[in-house]
């Protein structure tokens, strides 16, 4: 058989592979569950349809031009501070949202820090800023638009000063060269970012808890627990999935049909500012980096401080080691997938099944940990009993299931960078490597990898940062002995003892600070190129 | 690529002797200890392990123990069917217990040890479960605003008197859910309906998502009065034994104040029932019962067992003495409520 039918038969096992848990759940609506249906249409469906729709729009909108505006200032303007708070500003993309959204109610709320010092000096009332959608949506917009800023600025990183040079003297102003120019170049990446973080949005569920603000994840949970019924809940995932599959849609739409085959750099920021503007600038950015990562960070180093004692133990070392392997190894699943559908993709058309199948395992970003791990669960003994009945397939699965559902998970963060590497292969390049003699092996080691590095790592970092916070998968399939930093945060935090759960946050943190650095160092190259 | 998949293949090797590594520190403690009991607990580590430390201590025999969602634990349960390795599984909340009976997953528990020290009305009817240490979930009020005398149900506190002082946490809390089916069972439904509305007529704030939050809400003025369970209150006041807070114990002249259980059954799976029964009778003993108090500031299930000193300070009371499983079956049905008086 021709090698590449070996490759595309890979591919299908795996896409199908991937996409059997969501099959899985879109199964739930096999058995109805008509009676609770009727009570949610008449009790908390509109409520939690409507809280849904206002934060993916809320915070949509908050991510884009938070995280278009930020990397637009870092690449394109020089102002005072700019080298240290450009990666400054990655940071945030360590914290897990929960984390922020307790530390900004503890930090911000009625009975937080900042009210009770305000009125212990001034005489005055209180505000609850879990009233309302504005509380939420900031902590959620400040903990994701990382995705944004990440992307859009690897985008406007790759625009070509002669194209902004000649823009400026065709008469654009800086504005015009940013929407005529820059924007429509980083409209994909732009997109794939929102894209993400709305993903992300969907799937929460601390977050929105700490704030008690009812969305479709939280009834998910809330309907498992109190009906009872599974098949409710996982019914109630399928919408999920029906509003992700919209934003994929829009996404798409706003990918526009262009393909950008550019691996421009730039090489000097157009834009020297000067006096109360670069230091209006400065100040922004520097708020930004100060809410949504110095006081987050600092108010865990406090509460750590006090409680490292009472809370430290050997286990530590098991925990972090776990979160380590299971990152490292979801990261390469997922990247090398990745890789390998881009690689088909590259030498052949994909067919439409494979790319329905990869749209649909993409989904599996949009879906809460919890559904996914319990499909997955299910999924893994029904073909355990079909396959081998009475041999326990389950329970020898060992860490593979908890790996599957990993995969299912984060795609969709690994796909992005790495189909954007993989556009700025030309097909140039490749004849002309071809036509000089290269074989495929040197093709791919002296051609493709260098180009695809940058996104490849990006991807594995991504994946691995996100595997590390994830928690409710990790929680349900994780076999003996397996578990986490993660899961340690969960339990102590679950039961309000915040303190405590400091350490191993912090420790979460600088796991991923430490891959961040290692990221931007391998990446350091691709940056600013100098001519 | 090829550099990818050597990667690749890397990682599944470390993967695989990782778990093998996490697999023989499983032999190795099994030697010491034989007759090893499997505990999958909804509660968490930090609470159990201790208990499972010194049973081990004193008896030799080992605990594995595995935490997990409550829920998800019995689903995992149901599909692991007989080959579950699991000999117990431990939850908080009388509805949690009920409905791990009602899926079949336990087997009787027969120890006249535990059915003599353990009241009827915390344990199973049929022998399924039994409750382990108590929580009460009781009013909470600021020393500083608040009369006591004004205090008495927790049906008054949505009387007039309370409007805009009350704080409490949110109704998806599952203490919560056994309090509102616990008064289905006394009062019926229509007028526990009506309270609940009562009650967020009164709220000062939306519902706060933890206990915790509560008790701070008061403390910082938002509100004057709220319902939480006696333990987060006990942990606060050792970090801050000077807070402006009390206790009352609600529903005295009544019904009594209402209780929950973290407890536990033995699974029809079960490998080791007797090694499983020991660690049960173990946990109701006054070790342990004393470890309850002290590490969490929970009440024995055994009344005849001394109370920890802290927890002995907030004073007797009446207990609700319902039986915890009908709070169980009544939980659905507290749920459409809460869902119909629009409690948060």
């Amino acid at each position: 058989m021709n090698p590449k039918h070996y490759w595309q038969i890979t591919l299908w096992a795996l896409i199908i592979l991937i996409s059997l848990p969501i099959l899985r759940i879109l199964s739930a609506w096999l058995e109805p569950s008509g009676a609770i249906w009727a009570h949610l249409y008449a009790t908390l469906l509109s409520d939690i349809l409507t809280n849904t729709l206002w934060l993916l729009l809320g915070v949509g909108l908050g991510v884009t031009l938070l995280g278009v505006g930020l990397a637009w200032f870092v690449t394109m303007c020089e102002f005072p501070g700019r080298r240290v708070l450009e990666w400054m500003l990655f940071l945030p993309f360590a914290i897990p949202a929960y984390v922020l959204g307790f530390v900004f109610i503890g930090l911000f709320d009625y009975a937080g820090v900042v009210q009770s010092a305000l009125r212990t000096w001034f005489d005055m009332g209180g505000l609850d800023i879990r009233d309302g959608r504005w509380a939420v949506m900031l902590v959620m917009t400040l903990v994701f638009y990382p995705y944004v800023y990440m992307l859009a600025r690897n985008a406007f990183y790759s625009q070509n000063n002669s194209l902004i040079e000649s823009a400026r003297l065709l008469g654009l102003t800086p504005f015009g060269v940013f929407w005529r120019v820059s924007l429509p170049l980083a409209r994909p990446a732009i997109a794939a970012g929102a894209m993400l973080s709305l993903m992300e949005v969907l799937a929460d569920f601390g977050t929105v808890s700490m704030f008690n603000y009812s969305t479709l994840t939280s009834a998910i949970f809330s309907v498992w627990e109190d009906f009872r019924s599974l098949q409710t809940a996982a019914q109630l995932s399928t919408l999920l999935l029906g509003i992700a599959v919209l934003l994929i849609f829009i996404e798409r739409w706003s990918r526009g049909r262009a393909r950008y085959d550019t691996h421009q750099r730039l090489h000097a920021r157009p834009y020297k500012l000067q006096g109360v503007r670069a230091w209006l600038v400065t100040g922004f950015v520097t708020i930004v980096v100060v809410l949504a990562f110095v006081l987050p960070v600092s108010q865990l180093v406090i509460w750590a401080i006090g409680y490292v004692a009472e809370e430290w133990t050997e286990r530590y070392i098991d925990w972090i080691s776990n979160s380590f392997i299971l990152a490292l190894g979801a990261a390469l699943l997922t990247v090398g997938l990745a890789v390998l559908v881009n690689s088909v993709r590259q030498q052949t058309r994909l067919s439409w099944p494979i790319k329905l199948g990869l749209r649909f395992a993409n989904l599996g970003y949009a879906l809460p940990g919890s559904v996914l791990a319990v499909g997955i669960m299910l999924l893994i003994i029904d073909l355990g009993e079909w396959l081998a009945p009475g041999s326990g397939i389950w329970l020898s699965s060992g860490v593979l299931a908890l790996l599957l559902a990993y995969m299912v998970r984060f795609l969709a963060v690994a796909y992005g960078p790495v189909e954007s590497s993989f556009d700025t292969i030309t097909p140039s390049m490749t004849e002309a490597a071809r036509s000089l003699g290269a074989s495929t092996s040197r093709l791919v080691s002296h051609v493709y990898f260098p180009l695809l590095k940058p996104g490849l790592v990006i991807a594995g970092f991504m994946v691995a940062v996100d595997v590390m916070k994830e928690l409710p998968a990790t929680y349900l399939l994780r076999p003996y002995g397996w578990d986490t930093l993660a899961i340690r945060v969960y339990e102590l935090s679950a039961e309000g003892l915040y303190e405590r759960a400091a350490i191993p946050s912090l420790i979460l943190l600088l796991l991923g600070l430490l891959g961040l650095y290692m990221v931007s160092h391998i990446t350091k190259r691709y940056k600013l190129r100098r001519h | 690529m090829k550099k990818g998949l050597f990667a690749l293949a890397i990682s599944i090797g470390l993967i695989g002797c990782a778990e093998q590594d996490n697999n023989s520190t499983t032999t190795q403690v099994k030697q010491p200890f034989p007759n090893e009991v499997v505990v999958y607990s909804a509660r968490a580590e930090h609470l159990i392990k201790p208990l499972f430390d010194e049973f081990t201590k004193q008896t030799g025999i080992g605990v594995k123990f595995q935490t997990g969602n409550a829920n998800a634990l019995v689903e995992r349960l149901k599909a692991e069917g007989d080959q579950s390795p699991a000999d117990i599984l431990m939850t908080v909340d009388a509805g949690n217990l009920w409905y791990a009976a009602s899926q079949g997953l336990f087997q009787p528990l027969n120890s006249a040890r535990i059915a003599s020290q353990i009241p009827a009305h915390l344990r199973d009817p049929n022998n399924l479960w039994t409750g382990l240490s108590v929580r009460a979930r009781t009013i909470v009020y600021s020393s500083e605003r608040v009369d006591p005398q004004q205090l008495s149900s927790y049906e008054d506190l949505g009387s007039a008197k309370w409007q805009g002082r009350l704080c409490l946490r949110t109704s998806g809390s599952v203490y919560n859910k056994s309090l509102v089916a616990a008064m289905i069972a006394h009062n019926g439904e229509q007028q526990t309906e009506q309270t609940l509305k009562n009650w967020v007529g009164n709220l000062a704030s939306k519902p706060q998502a933890k206990d915790s939050q509560v008790l701070d809400a008061i403390l910082a003025g938002q509100c004057d009065v709220g319902i939480v369970n006696t333990y987060y209150f006990g942990r606060m006041q050792a970090d801050k034994p000077d807070m402006a807070l009390k206790l009352f114990w609600a529903n005295q002249a009544s019904t009594g104040t209402h209780i929950n259980v973290s407890g536990a059954g033995i699974l029809n799976s079960a490998k080791n029932y007797d090694g499983a029964v020991k660690l049960l009778e173990w946990l109701v003993s006054d070790d342990a019962q004393g470890i309850y108090g002290a590490l969490n500031k929970e009440y024995p299930a055994n009344p005849k067992i001394g109370v920890d000193a802290q927890v002995d300070s907030w004073g007797r009371f009446k207990q609700d003495d319902l039986n915890l499983s009908r709070v169980g079956e009544l939980q659905q049905q507290a749920t459409m409520l809460i869902n119909r008086a629009g409690y948060e």
